[in-house]
């Protein structure tokens, strides 16, 4: 089976059911099909270089830092975002769900990725330190409804649902892949000069130090009910 | 879990949503918050899709302000209303099938204190009547028979809400709901002195009318659970669609049940009486 970018349609069968293996080390998926890495990663930054809207979803394994090598492995992804043209960084800080809805402009949910692809009209996007269920879920959601092109750099075994997946990536493999991705935007003639890419667009921050509870109207009693209002025994 | 989980990698604090930044900056993690600051931080759960008026949503609210160290929780729920707010809180939430809550919250303890010798790690099961008394019963007395140091809260809004209005175990006597129009034939279950029996060695029953009182009783109780055993706080909860309560009577409504069947209760063992005069003491001293 070929796992092109979609739309395949709702709930799509799973590479894995149609004979698609995930890679040994040292190989990569490119379309489903297992080849040498440099071959998988030339096209993986073709993609990113050539299709509308490139942005890259870090998961929460390289967004907080509760290791030396996670904060090594941010700053990797920090350093391969901006060699690709107008890259945007949207995200994935966690996995619980967002109702009634997210901001799909700040963060991207695995539970509605769909939701965050479509309105940023992302054409190629690159899943990096998330889970592998959640990515697995992520990447069936994405391929089922959005043309997104979806490229995984996972630290484990990879994932059959993205176009290209590669495996065992950490700090020192995303920086070999941000140079392949120099190499293929040299050959394609992009001008670029590196730069990081746009911050975070949701609101600013509010200023928690000067709220009170008074602020709250009518709702406070729900902060301070009166003493001896009606419970005598409570303290 | 721990306070490393919730540090922003150098680099990415400009690309994180600010409500991740917020709660890293004016959160709970790694800070004793009092209840009474409730709104001048940023909290645990702010979105839920609960129902307008739900008394269960307010108490889930409290239930977060008051955990004493939420980096090192992990709540456990089940189907029901109050995994609706429970699973969207910054917490880690794991989500038990119907009725089982109280044995992963077992398990989930025991894996904890082996893998986490030198820390507290607090386990709380959050579930409705349905799921700890009804039909989780077995799996919730056996985690009490055992001896289980995690707490057990129960929201217990008198009906199964989710599903169209059935009476549970916990619904008053002679009540009539949408799918239960004879109305109940038998008493509400005694759950308080069901838990004492059973070896909780901390059990509290409330309205909550009173965010304080609910803070001091919510700490109390996950205290007693590091050292003791199990602990036990049922709490009413209103539904008030099932209900018919108006959304602006629902406080109304808890004060009025508060002084008819829901007056605060509190028992403890021995020593945990003592346990707590001996830490009250020693935080007076410390304010002194």
């Amino acid at each position: 089976m070929e796992v092109l970018p979609g739309p395949a349609g709702y709930i799509p069968t799973p590479p894995a059911f149609e004979g698609v293996e995930l890679p040994p080390p040292g190989k990569a998926l490119l379309y489903g099909k297992i080849v040498d890495e440099e071959i998988a990663m030339r096209e993986a930054a073709k993609a990113m270089l050539t299709r509308r809207n490139p942005t890259i979803f870090p998961g929460p394994l390289v967004l907080w830092g509760w290791n030396a090598s996670a904060m090594e492995k941010a700053k990797a992804v920090l350093e391969l975002a901006m060699e690709i043209p107008n890259c945007r960084i949207i995200p994935m800080p966690d996995y619980r769900p967002k109702y009634p809805k997210i901001d799909p402009e700040a963060e991207i949910n695995p539970n509605h990725p769909n939701l965050t692809i479509l309105h940023n009209k992302i054409e190629a996007c690159i899943f990096v330190g998330v889970h592998c269920h959640y990515a697995n879920l992520s990447l069936r959601m994405i391929r089922a409804g959005t043309n997104c092109f979806t490229i995984a750099l996972c630290a484990e075994m990879g994932h059959e649902d993205a176009m290209v997946s590669l495996r065992d990536v950490h700090a020192e493999e995303i920086r070999r892949f941000k140079d392949v991705l120099v190499q293929v935007r040299e050959e394609l003639g992009i001008k670029w000069e590196p730069k990081l890419p746009p911050e975070n667009p949701s609101l600013p921050q509010e200023n928690w130090e000067n709220l009170s509870v008074v602020d709250y109207g009518e709702y406070s009693y729900l902060l301070i009910p009166r003493r001896g209002e009606h419970v005598t025994e409570s303290e | 879990m721990g306070l490393e989980y919730v540090r922003i990698s150098p680099g990415f604090e400009k690309y994180m949503p600010k409500d991740y930044v917020d709660l890293v900056q004016y959160g709970q993690f790694g800070r004793q918050i009092d209840v009474q600051q409730l709104g001048q931080f940023k909290e645990l759960v702010e979105e839920h899709p609960m129902c307008a008026g739900c008394f269960m949503a307010y108490f889930i609210r409290v239930f977060y302000a008051a955990l004493p160290n939420p980096e090192d929780t992990i709540v456990i729920g089940t189907a029901g209303c109050a995994r609706l707010a429970l699973s969207q809180a910054a917490v880690p939430f794991v989500y038990g099938n119907y009725g089982d809550t109280n044995a992963v919250a077992s398990g989930l303890k025991r894996a904890l204190t082996i893998r986490f010798p030198d820390k507290e790690k607090d386990v709380v099961v959050i579930a409705g009547d349905g799921g700890l008394i009804d039909i989780g019963f077995g799996m919730t007395m056996h985690s009490w028979f055992r001896r289980e140091k995690f707490t057990t809260i129960m929201v217990d809004n008198e009906v199964y809400g989710n599903t169209g209005g059935q009476e549970s175990g916990m619904s008053p006597k002679g009540v009539q709901l949408k799918m239960a129009p004879k109305g109940k034939q038998f008493d509400k279950i005694n759950a308080v002195e069901l838990a004492k029996t059973a070896g909780c060695v901390y059990v509290a029953k409330l309205a909550p009318t009173n965010p304080k009182r609910i803070a001091k009783t919510i700490r109390r109780a996950i205290l007693a659970a590091r050292h003791f055993g199990p602990t036990f706080i049922h709490a009413y909860t209103s539904c008030n669609i099932e209900y018919s309560i108006p959304t602006e009577k629902v406080l109304e409504d808890a004060r009025k049940r508060e002084k008819q069947d829901f007056g605060f209760y509190e028992w403890m063992t021995d020593e945990v009486k003592e346990y707590f005069e001996e830490i009250e003491k020693q935080s007076q001293e410390v304010k002194a």
